[in-house]
């Protein structure tokens, strides 16, 4: 059975998918389904309960909630999106080669590995965002810096593992270059799990991204972005709940979206759990 | 054994080593000069001379080498330098700071085992069956919910609404709950699915079919012979989870305002208290470090297998 046909039966992972594609619609169309501009301010509405004008009310500023939330789709996915084109940019070059040529230099990449991972969770993510500053990049950075040891990791074993495999000695046998062998035989074997694995971790990053902005480092105001909004929300917790609702809803929805296409990803693409870890 | 404590020991160093080089390398990242911001920091106008003296003073015209070996030999000495905000000595700030956060990563790790070895016993033990769907999608729940969003919508619910756990701060036990619960709430979820599998592969074993061919009573044959080997790789996941639970420490403590490292260095972040967020990095990695080589310590201890490989092999 292939991993397409499998996916394809996975109703869980076809719904994570349904989801996705609307949210990415929603963003590329906010400018046509947005109700309102989502930086416009109107303390003459501020605060304002659900209303038709106003479908998921206002936020202190009067700004239009729904379509905060609805630009916010493009800050949270486009930052995430970019992030991971950041880590795989980094893993896939570190792990291939760390894991292809062995040796001391994978002895030098793996210790690099070892020292980040001495640091707990987001731990250091939180502090070089912290010391570059608040801003939606300095957030970019810190989590690119951090976060692309896993995906090194996984990727070096993998290489190694393809690496003894009978094609690839068929062709160093023929005289093929190692440079050949990376791009036309390692790579295409790895890329596919990247792929799952970097689906995977949308959900966390969007999460991280989301939760930097909540503690004011991420994106700066007036910038639509859904944990910044939430932080907007928390002193009129009393007086404007639905504040802190939409948001947070809306970050879950997404979350969730990813968690379930990626969860049928892996299903799919690798049945027996080899990339559980 | 003690072979495989001394070599887990001595790979530390290097660790470590880097770990240290990091730490120091950080304050490179922030924008501007070490000297001016702290002369912009104590409110003295950054001239160029004032500027020139003071780099001079803290020695930052030397070689970087020369730099860092200062810098280690005072963190050998537990000197973290100054917070510039408090003027205390960092070391004393963090460690007056650190029992409140290990109070609440606690308390978190308790809540978590309280719902989640229930929940994965019961999942296993009624596989396919309401409750193990039931803790399916709050795994999934689980892990797509924002932690800070679930901490603000406790706080309405139990504490604007209701009344019954105080906003914030700390204090009493009812000061514990809402903050415990919200940073271990996604993580009891990850542990109840996790404890589920590795019940469901235990108890297909040989060894749990002659315990129930022997007419053993199914509470014994769980409760002792299952569970306790089904606990196992919950046990090594765990030091991974207390990194998260210390990160996660960070946007708990300060949405409940609660009085520990994280919501000290959050607020050094925006003060530009650059020794405060430094030091915060080197402690955090310290004890996530030692965190990590007790959970391999317990782990020997708990199966005797691992004890004799890895005594072999590392």
């Amino acid at each position: 059975m292939s991993a397409i046909y499998r996916l394809a039966r996975d109703k869980m992972a076809l719904v994570g998918l349904g989801i996705i594609i609307v949210i990415v619609a929603v963003g590329i169309f906010a400018p046509y389904l947005a109700p309102h501009d989502p930086v416009q301010v109107d303390l003459g509405q501020k605060l304002a309960r659900p209303s038709a004008e106003y479908p998921l009310g206002t936020d202190h500023l009067g700004r239009c909630i729904l379509s905060r939330l609805i630009y916010g789709t493009r800050v949270s996915l486009s930052t995430a999106m970019l992030v991971l084109t950041v880590i795989i940019f980094i893993s896939v070059p570190a792990g291939t080669i760390s894991g292809y040529v062995g040796g001391r230099l994978d002895n030098i990449v793996m210790r690099i590995i070892d020292i980040l991972l001495a640091f707990p969770g987001l731990v250091l993510a939180l502090v070089i965002a912290g010391m570059l500053g608040p801003g939606l990049l300095n957030v970019m950075i810190a989590l690119g810096a951090v976060w692309w040891v896993g995906y090194a990791r996984i990727i070096r074993g993998m290489v190694l593992s393809v690496k003894e495999k009978e094609f690839i000695l068929a062709a160093r046998s023929c005289g093929t270059s190692h440079s050949k062998i990376i791009f036309r035989h390692i790579l295409p074997n790895v890329l596919s799990p990247v792929i799952v694995l970097a689906t995977l971790d949308m959900g966390s990053l969007i999460l991280a991204i989301s939760g930097l902005s909540f503690l004011g480092l991420g994106a700066q105001p007036p910038m639509p972005e859904w944990g910044a909004m939430l932080n907007d929300g928390r002193p009129y917790m009393q007086a404007a709940p639905h504040l802190m609702l939409f948001p947070g809803l809306a970050i879950m929805l997404v979350v969730l979206a990813f968690n379930l296409l990626g969860d049928g990803l892996r299903d799919a693409f690798d049945p027996k759990g080899t990339m559980r870890g | 054994m003690k072979q495989y404590l001394i070599k887990r020991l001595f790979y530390l160093i290097p660790v470590m080593f880097g770990v240290s080089i990091i730490t120091f390398g950080l304050i490179n990242l922030a924008p501007g000069d070490p000297a001016e911001i702290i002369l912009r920091s104590s409110g003295v106008e950054p001239t160029l001379e004032a500027v020139d003296a003071l780099r001079e003073e803290l020695g930052l015209n030397d070689p970087v080498y020369i730099q860092y070996g200062r810098w280690f030999r005072d963190v050998l000495h537990l000197d973290l330098g100054q917070s510039y905000r408090t003027g205390r000595p960092v070391a004393e700030e963090i460690f007056s700071r650190f029992p409140a956060t290990l109070e609440l990563t606690v308390a978190a790790i308790f809540f978590m085992l309280l719902i989640s070895i229930p929940s994965g016993i019961l999942a296993a033990l009624h596989r396919h069956a309401f409750v193990d769907h039931l803790s399916r999608i709050w795994a999934l729940a689980g892990a797509s919910l924002p932690g800070f969003w679930l901490g603000l919508l406790l706080i309405y619910y139990f504490s604007v609404k209701l009344g019954i756990f105080p906003v914030m701060g700390r204090g009493g036990l009812d000061h514990l709950v809402l903050p415990a619960v919200t940073l271990g709430f996604g993580m009891a979820a990850t542990y109840a699915r996790l404890l589920r599998a590795s019940m469901l592969e235990v108890l297909g074993q040989d060894y749990i079919k002659v315990a129930r061919a022997r007419g053993l009573k199914e509470k014994l044959i769980v409760g002792r012979h299952a569970l306790k080997n089904a606990l196992l790789p919950v046990v090594t996941a765990f030091g991974m989870s207390f990194g998260h639970l210390l990160g996660g420490a960070v946007i708990v403590e300060t949405i409940f305002a609660w009085p520990g490292v994280g919501k000290f260095f959050v607020d050094a972040i925006f003060n530009r208290d650059y020794p405060v967020i430094q030091g915060y990095a080197l402690f955090m990695a310290v004890v996530f470090v030692i965190v990590n080589l007790l959970v391999d310590i317990a782990y020997v201890f708990l199966d005797p297998r691992i004890r004799l490989e890895r005594g072999r092999q590392v």
